[in-house]
């Protein structure tokens, strides 16, 4: 299974034909308290760069957008009762959604975990 | 990810720090543009602060904010030319909310008038204290002197661990306990001629500390050593606020309300309601007679979706109102909001909707504050 992630901090694993995409950990203590997560609908069909979901923090509310074009054929269902899983555990249980991979190819241009630590820590 | 977010962010002005700013970071502040200033968001994490000033006690930096003194001869009837206030029952060491209004009425800013010796202490919104002290100067006669007071700062020390980790602390003529709520006095605090205040913006017991800038982080620091007192940061400012149903300036009030709208009817004192004589004071009458179009109501939502400043307010299909403030609140754990409605759907109890990024959020008409008030009042 590979990582990758964007330059507007998620994360995307790749495992076969399926993603599984989430925020980062750094975009977690951006946000800080996470008290809603608005989640696509099965089914729906998600553009690379375009808003896929919303993360609600006490604070202000964010999109958060698709890494790369596909549909969700999943979502978190345990961020509906427990939004803090985000803060708690972002790059594990408290993924978004899964997706299709629309176009393989859109991963190439994203980053792998070494680029971006680099990318984080020139912020 | 990117945030929606509306603060006011003067992003084309230069930003300016203020005495405490070294103090924050060097603390883990995150720093934001706010009000001209680069000011502490958060330390630890805004629930985390929320909750520690409901439960322990808080120290917030609120040094943004316009300290300004107002003196020279007949200067009560100059101010009641300018203010809603009667300055005849404000006596030394009381403290009193009014507002700086248009002269159609609407609210310019609001603020903390305070009798000193020979002076009147007024504390103004951070965001407004430029235009406010034109607004003054302009309207008050020239033999008037408005002092800004740039050289203090302001920290604020909020929770029910408030007074005893204060008390520790501040010396003078009589014990701290002996301030109530809206009651100052001079006091000494680590060598430093201090003025207290028993006051602020949390709904809390709490004090706001007026200081030598010079002596800020001094006493930040001597504060923050208490087991009882951590730093808290403007999101957890905003959080409190809103819970204790405070309404904000630029957001929940504006020129473009009355005070009468904006349920601030108890910052236009009685006498000045009936003899007038102030800015807007016209229509302020009138709308205190005949009531208004619309009225500023608090709402708690259903879900965990917060509504934020903007969202509409509808009842049915019909749109009757706009969010000015809303967030998620960590005491109740629930949404909740601050709204302008039409009069017909302001009754505490009614159903409304709120619509958030196309959805609809049922709402209710709640009574404000939202979490009860715990001011000290005397035992």
């Amino acid at each position: 299974m590979t990582r990758y992630f964007t330059d507007e901090h998620e994360w995307i694993d790749v495992d076969g034909d399926v993603a599984t995409v989430g925020i980062t950990d750094y975009a977690q203590s951006q946000l800080g308290d996470i008290v809603f997560v608005e989640l696509p609908a099965v089914g729906t069909s998600v553009e690379k760069g375009k808003d896929a979901a919303v993360v609600e923090s006490v604070k202000a509310a964010s999109d958060v957008y698709a890494p790369i074009t596909g549909e969700v054929t999943e979502v978190n269902p345990a961020l509906e009762e427990d939004p803090a899983l985000v803060n708690s555990a972002p790059e594990g249980d408290g993924w978004f959604f899964k997706m299709t991979i629309g176009d393989s190819g859109q991963l190439e241009g994203l980053m792998d975990a070494a680029a971006y630590k680099d990318f984080v820590a020139s912020l | 990810m990117t945030d929606h977010d509306n603060d006011e962010t003067l992003e084309d002005l230069p930003l300016d720090a203020l005495p405490l700013d070294a103090w924050h970071r060097a603390r883990g502040a995150r720093m934001v543009p706010f009000a001209g200033y680069e000011m502490p968001i958060q330390y630890e994490g805004i629930v985390a602060e929320h909750n520690w000033t409901r439960e322990s006690a808080g120290l917030f930096d609120v040094s943004h904010m316009g300290q300004l003194l107002l003196s020279g001869p007949g200067l009560d009837a100059a101010v009641e030319a300018v203010l809603p206030i009667d300055l005849s029952t404000l006596k030394l060491g009381q403290q009193r909310y009014s507002l700086l209004l248009d002269d159609d009425g609407g609210v310019l800013d609001d603020l903390m008038v305070s009798r000193w010796p020979d002076a009147l202490y007024l504390v103004v919104n951070g965001a407004t204290k430029w235009d406010d002290m034109g607004t003054l100067r302009e309207a008050l006669p020239d033999d008037i002197t408005l002092n800004y007071l740039d050289d203090r700062a302001l920290l604020a020390l909020q929770g029910p661990k408030a007074a005893e980790a204060l008390a520790r602390h501040a010396t003078g003529e009589y014990p701290l306990s002996a301030l109530t709520f809206m009651r100052f006095g001079r006091f000494r605090i680590a060598g430093h001629d201090v003025t207290i205040a028993r006051a602020g913006y949390t709904g809390e017991d709490g004090f706001e500390i007026l200081l030598p800038a010079d002596a800020a982080a001094e006493i930040a620091d001597l504060l923050c050593a208490e087991p009882e007192v951590q730093p808290i940061g403007l999101g957890a400012r905003d959080s409190l606020r809103l819970e204790a149903g405070l309404p904000l300036y630029g957001h929940d009030m504006s020129p473009e309300v009355s005070p009468i709208e904006a349920g601030l009817i108890f910052g236009i004192n009685k006498r000045r309601r009936t003899e007038g004589g102030f800015p807007g004071a016209d229509r302020i009458i009138r709308e205190i007679n005949e009531g208004t179009a619309r009225k500023w109501v608090g709402l708690k939502l259903e879900g965990r979706l917060p509504a934020r400043e903007g969202a509409e307010v509808f009842s049915g299909a019909d749109p009757v109102g706009t969010v000015t403030s809303g967030g998620f609140s960590p005491t109740l754990g629930a949404p909740i909001a601050m709204a302008y409605v039409a009069a017909a759907h302001a009754a505490p109890g009614t159903a409304l909707d709120v619509e958030v990024r196309g959805k609809r959020l049922a709402a209710t008409v709640t009574p404000t504050p939202f979490v009860p008030h715990r001011y000290y009042r005397g035992s």
